[in-house]
């Protein structure tokens, strides 16, 4: 049928059909994606302010948006806890939803149940979620801390959210605890996809558990892992409601990401140019892990057709 | 084929006139006001951050009968304060701001720059008697755009029972309070309590130790300034102030000291309804402590101002001006200050309600030189609030000396 209408040039008819098809998908994303894109770098350019919101008048400012904000120690240490604050949210969120997804793989009762209460942190408001996890963090009277006293761990409590190297291990922990279900739930389905015919194999060849995760389920994951690391890091690069809940940015600047500091920018202070130039660099960002994204996803189709 | 082509055809063609529909009608319902068939202004829009259920049921029925007074009905609506000022952002870009508009002091000049608001002399308003600090925050470049019935500042709440077990007095000076933070400080209880937050609020809390002791946003590298931010850190250093304060904000401040785990807070009249619900507590209001006895106290100004946006209809903007004139008459002012534990802010109706509310005297006499945020700076305020909070911060949690964080905080205040 597709190798019959190769061959043939469509007539016009059916090449206008063809694109009415595409035009709904096409109009809603130059709408809702190409539109705010187009604007926000174009903002960038400009030295907006709030009145410009009134008179529309926004003085072309060249590059001297970026000029104010990529070379400020500002920038550099929202960078310096931006990558922090992702790798240390990938790590957590991949080795234990990992973890979680072999465990789940087993047969026992209430599996289903229990995957599913698993999900909970997921379903929940970030706000809510947020605000709880900074009362259960808070030193004087916060859960977290009196169980670490009553256990005798530390002798006085650990300034979780006000501690300057604290409360980045904070917002992380709780970005952790945020992420598994999504880890879990994606490499719980990868796992599933694992024939379980080359677990027999392996188990008659003698590999013991250790062996057949390396040289069984790791290399047909691992297709899988990518895909969910990568998407990881745009979730997470972006986070911005966990933090500004939880710390605020604070203390003392300590938890401040390029998303807070171009939140920032453009609503505290109503510099909406500023803002835009950090969000541009977020989104290039963004953008270049994306596209890593579609390739590991490319190579994960072409994978699965050599496996099969 | 062909019929498929056609049918799709026509389905866009419903799709593109559902969307033209769909655009129309939202472009209908920004200005809701409505004016009856012979240009009568009949009904007036008026938004503000009033959203607690009681208090903007309260609010909502002042405005109907002001508006009553004006011969117009007024559709009265409350967002959330985070979201109100980029709300009226996004409403002056689509020129569908309401008639009547209710801003936080600090943001009326920074609203009032961009060209949104018209100023009152235009529809006389009589704007005369005002204390001299609410007068500057409704004031950009010389003409009065806002005007607030009443007003508020922040004073110290102590707990009457702690202070009296620990045989303490009601400190006045920094010393004073230091020592009586650290005698009321018990297992489980700090003697003090303030918002330290990284926001424009934990700036506001620590303005009347700024102000009082001489110190101004204008030099934040001064010495004064240094003192002010050293005693904070004293607090928490000692052990009297919970490091918390860092991420506390002024209702997290309340809740301790309702929970009984300050004895001493910074805080405002408007907490003073919800403090008279708690039974058992015994509560005190003062002005704050200065350095030295002789100084004398500066607090910022709170409240909110009510102010007129352009509009396309003259004859709305007059009508939305006489409400505003209601709801800044003696009558409104008092009633409002009543209602909600605040200062009227005509000296003259001040006085009168401090001799009626003797227990509101305190806040009646410091809101008198009450000063406004953004008095000195105006526009330029954001910059130096952030350049205050910063350095609280960096100061309380270690990070730098107070000299240092201001200094800091001076280079972010002047963008340089």
């Amino acid at each position: 049928m597709r190798r019959a209408g190769s061959l043939r040039r469509p007539r016009l008819p059916e090449r206008v059909t063809r694109w009415l098809f595409l035009l709904p998908a096409l109009a809603y994303l130059l709408l809702f994606f190409g539109y705010p894109l187009v604007e926000n770098v174009v903002m960038s350019f400009r030295q907006y302010s709030a009145s410009t919101f009134y008179t529309g008048e926004a003085p072309f400012a060249g590059l001297r948006n970026y000029a104010e904000v990529l070379p400020s120690d500002l920038f550099r240490e929202a960078v310096l806890t931006t990558v922090l604050f992702t790798v240390g949210s990938l790590v957590g969120q991949f080795v234990i939803g990992l973890a979680l997804a072999l465990f789940f793989q087993r047969r026992f009762p209430l599996n289903g149940v229990l995957r599913s209460l698993l999900l909970l942190p997921w379903l929940l408001p970030l706000v809510v979620s947020g605000t709880t996890w900074r009362w259960m963090l808070d030193t004087d009277t916060g859960v977290v801390d009196r169980a670490l006293r009553d256990l005798h761990v530390v002798s006085s409590g650990v300034p979780w959210l006000t501690g300057t190297s604290e409360a980045l291990v904070s917002v992380i922990l709780v970005n952790i605890w945020v992420g598994i279900p999504f880890n879990t739930a994606i490499l719980y389905g990868g796992l599933q996809a694992v024939p379980a015919h080359l677990y027999e194999a392996a188990k008659l060849d003698g590999a013991g558990p250790v062996a057949s995760f390396r040289h069984v389920t790791w290399p047909l994951l691992r297709p899988v892992a990518g895909v969910v690391l990568v998407l990881g890091v745009v979730y997470t690069v972006k986070v911005l409601d966990i933090i500004l809940v939880v710390t605020g940015g604070g203390p003392a600047d300590a938890t401040q990401t390029l998303a807070t500091r171009s939140y920032a920018l453009s609503f505290q202070q109503f510099d909406f140019g500023r803002g835009a130039a950090l969000g541009n660099v977020l989104i290039l960002l963004s953008l270049v892990l994306a596209l890593v994204h579609l390739r590991a996803g490319r190579r994960a189709l072409d994978s699965r057709g050599v496996v099969r | 084929m062909r019929s498929a082509a056609i049918s799709a055809r026509r389905r866009f063609t419903a799709l593109a006139g559902t969307v033209a529909l769909a655009l129309t009608a939202a472009g209908c319902g920004g200005g809701t006001g409505s004016a009856s068939a012979d240009g009568k202004v009949t009904s007036i829009t008026a938004l503000d951050y009033y959203t607690d259920t009681a208090e903007h049921a309260q609010w909502g029925a002042r405005l109907t009968a002001c508006g009553k007074r004006a011969g117009v009905t007024v559709e009265h609506r409350s967002v959330p304060g985070a979201s109100l000022v980029p709300q009226v952002l996004r409403q002056a870009s689509s020129r569908t701001l309401p008639d009547l508009l209710m801003l936080d002091n600090p943001d009326l000049q920074q609203i009032a720059q961009t060209g949104a608001l018209t100023p009152l002399d235009a529809y006389g308003v009589d704007a005369g008697g005002y204390a001299e600090g609410i007068r500057s925050a409704g004031t950009y470049r010389g003409k009065v755009y806002g005007l607030a019935p009443t007003v508020s500042t922040v004073a110290l709440f102590y707990n009457k029972d702690m202070l009296a077990e620990a045989g303490v007095a009601v400190p006045r000076t920094w010393a004073e309070l230091k020592k009586a933070a650290a005698e009321l400080t018990r297992p489980g209880r700090y003697g003090m309590a303030v918002d330290a937050n990284a926001t424009f609020e934990g700036t506001w809390q620590f303005l009347p130790f700024l102000w009082s002791n001489g110190g101004d946003e204008t030099r934040l590298d001064a010495p004064q300034a240094a003192q002010a931010l050293q005693l904070w850190v004293d607090l928490v250093r000692s052990g009297s102030m919970s490091q918390s304060v860092l991420n506390w904000t002024q209702a997290d401040v309340h809740d301790q000291f309702v929970a009984g785990r300050t004895a001493m807070m910074v805080n405002g009249p408007w907490r003073i309804s919800e403090l008279d619900k708690a039974a058992t507590l015994h509560w005190g209001v003062a002005p704050l402590p200065v350095r030295e006895a002789g100084q004398t106290v500066v607090t910022p100004l709170g409240g909110e101002v009510w102010t007129v946006p352009q509009n396309s209809s003259k004859a709305r903007q007059k009508k939305a001006a006489q409400v505003l004139a209601c709801l800044n008459d003696s009558r409104s002012m008092l009633a409002l200050a009543r209602q909600y534990h605040t200062v009227p802010s005509r000296t003259a109706v001040a006085s009168r309600y401090a001799r009626e509310v003797p227990s509101m005297a305190a806040f009646v006499r410091s809101v008198e030189r009450a000063r406004a945020r953004t008095g000195r700076l105006g526009v330029k305020w954001p910059r130096a609030a952030t350049g205050i909070y910063t350095a609280v911060q960096a100061a309380l949690t270690g990070e730098q000396t107070p000299r240092e964080a201001l200094r800091h905080a001076q280079r972010i205040a002047t963008g340089s």
